[in-house]
């Protein structure tokens, strides 16, 4: 199964922390992906830029409304993902509890919709 | 009592007792919960629709896992032969799911190999709620009902239908899998199973639907369960600690009921009606656990009930050993349930006065408001510390929240007594 590993944390908690502080993180994050690759689950990641650098678009009666901002002003916010290959839900938690920002921030654990799902409508299960 | 040749009462009770063995042998079958618990449904309507023509079969768990079989590989093969499923149709060897299912060589192994274990890790997985996993453990293991576990829960069906759905659809949506974790996640995940172990055990104790106050069956799961995490986990002392709680607790079975099927107070039973050949095995599975050097709150919980089990009678039960033991389990495991316990405990040691004013920490949390033997712990103290008025109150307080037809008889008599 693929995975969508989103790692959210707050923004100011890092922006205080020591130049070798970050510098740790950053290493820890090095070495997760070389791990992850040499496993053979790494499948696509991303460090994103701030949160002050979001857009989000709704578009409402056929009128575009861009706003400044992510989808929601929290305190922890979205900062990069790992697009992973695991075969289930355990293998996921272990990749995510390796991120190094799981120490301070979390992890978002999403599988993705596979092919197998499409053919199960989603309301199937309710009747 | 029906006949035990009476059909619907053989399927009931496969259902009952044999759930969770055939569950987790279908799910290993076709790899996917709610398919084979939808075999499973239809295989019992088979029989229910069958039997009473055909006569019950000479093994009818064997039967119902056999048909349940048949079913998952006609479902599979439907869906193989569905447009877009061509290239799967050729080459079945290709599907997995397609692959076990149709192995013909275990179609009739009866027993099936035990998987119940792994059903209890997948049932108790961290990433599901909570008040899903003990739901999820009764309904797969224990083969209770939605409306049953929704009247232990105190909610209505539709939200524990609802509840359960849910946590079936995320089982197969994020791939939680069917299987023991690994040594690394052991520790954390075995907390929740020893947690929903002792869950089910209570429900058990004290069904909380008709009158039968103490449903065998479930605390006979229960049991089986932790006697299978004891041999599969032998290093872990609360595994241990856990059995050993249950089989001391179960000891009393048969003197917890009256003739009438009235619930007897520990103080008011007849020892001598004890099981010993459960409390010498408990007591041994404690003294193997302590050895360990690494407590937690089932051993301590069975260092009470073995305190207990020493004793001749009520009277001569060493009750202040039973406080300082709650004092370590409250400060293992702080909670108003705790705490109430102790209270009783305190009240044996102390009288009842002292009692009431050990209770007053879990009264004052509110967080057992509607919590019955709050209310009918009260009433007792109550009652021995010669306040009438207040205890009638109390009395009343608990019979409005009793569901339990045994547990309603006896506040009932209780109340009686204090009107005359």
């Amino acid at each position: 199964m693929r995975y969508l590993l989103l790692i959210a944390s707050s923004e100011a908690e890092e922006a205080e922390m020591t130049p070798e502080a970050m510098g740790e993180i950053l290493e820890g994050y090095g070495r997760f992906g070389a791990e992850l690759e040499g496993a053979g689950a790494h499948l696509e990641s991303a460090r994103l830029q701030p949160a002050a650098a979001a857009t989000t678009v709704r578009v409402r009666d056929g009128r575009l409304v861009t706003t400044d901002g992510p989808f929601a002003e929290t305190k922890e916010a979205l900062g990069g993902f790992y697009l992973v290959e695991a075969p289930d839900l355990d293998a996921a938690i272990a990749w995510a509890a390796k991120i190094p920002s799981a120490t301070y921030g979390s992890v978002e654990v999403r599988p993705l919709w596979e092919e197998a799902d499409f053919e199960k409508p989603a309301g199937d299960l309710a009747r | 009592m029906t006949a035990p040749d009476d059909p619907r009462a053989v399927v009931e009770a496969v259902f009952r007792e044999e759930h969770g063995l055939l569950l987790a042998a279908l799910i290993r079958r076709c790899g996917d919960f709610e398919r084979a618990e939808e075999a499973l449904q239809e295989a019992l309507a088979v029989a229910l629709e069958r039997w009473p023509t055909d006569g019950v079969p000479a093994r009818p768990a064997a039967w119902v896992l056999g048909t349940a079989r048949h079913r998952l590989i006609d479902g599979l093969r439907r869906e193989f032969a569905r447009p877009g499923k061509e290239a799967a149709v050729a080459r079945p060897e290709l599907d997995p799911a397609a692959r076990r299912a149709s192995e013909p060589d275990e179609v009739d192994a009866f027993p099936p190999e035990d998987d119940r274990l792994r059903l209890l890790f997948t049932c108790c997985h961290p990433a599901l709620a909570r008040e899903a996993q003990t739901a999820l453990v009764l309904s797969a293991l224990g083969g209770l009902t939605t409306r049953e576990i929704a009247r232990a829960f105190l909610v209505s069906e539709a939200t524990m239908a609802q509840r359960l759905v849910r946590a079936k659809r995320k089982i197969r949506q994020a791939g939680i899998p069917f299987r023991v974790p690994a040594a690394e996640q052991l520790a954390e995940r075995l907390v929740v199973v020893l947690r929903v172990g002792y869950l089910v055990f209570n429900e058990g104790y004290a069904a909380s639907e008709g009158v039968a106050l103490l449903r065998a069956g479930l605390c006979d799961e229960a049991i089986r369960l932790a006697r299978l995490l004891v041999e599969l986990l032998p290093d872990e002392p609360e595994a241990r600690g856990l059995l050993a709680l249950l089989l001391l607790q179960h000891a009393r079975r048969d003197a917890r009921t009256a003739p009438d099927g009235g619930l007897v107070r520990l103080r008011d039973q007849d020892r001598a009606r004890w099981d010993r050949a459960a409390i010498d095995e408990g007591r041994a599975l404690l003294e193997g656990a302590l050895r360990s050097g690494r407590a937690g709150p089932y051993q301590v919980q069975a260092a009470i009930a073995a305190v207990h089990a020493d004793a001749e009678d009520a009277a001569s039960t060493d009750w202040p050993q039973v406080v300082r033991l709650y004092d370590v389990l409250v400060r293992l495991e702080p909670s108003p349930v705790v705490a109430l316990n102790r209270a009783v405990a305190v009240a044996m040691a102390s009288g009842p006065e002292a009692g009431l004013a050990a209770l007053e920490p879990a009264e004052r949390s509110g967080a057992l408001d509607d919590y019955l033997y709050l209310h009918a712990t009260r009433a007792d103290l109550l009652r021995q510390a010669g306040r009438a008025a207040e205890a009638r109150a109390a009395y009343e307080r608990a019979l409005a929240l009793v569901t339990n037809g045994a547990e309603r008889a006896f506040l009932e008599r209780r109340l009686a007594e204090l009107g005359e």
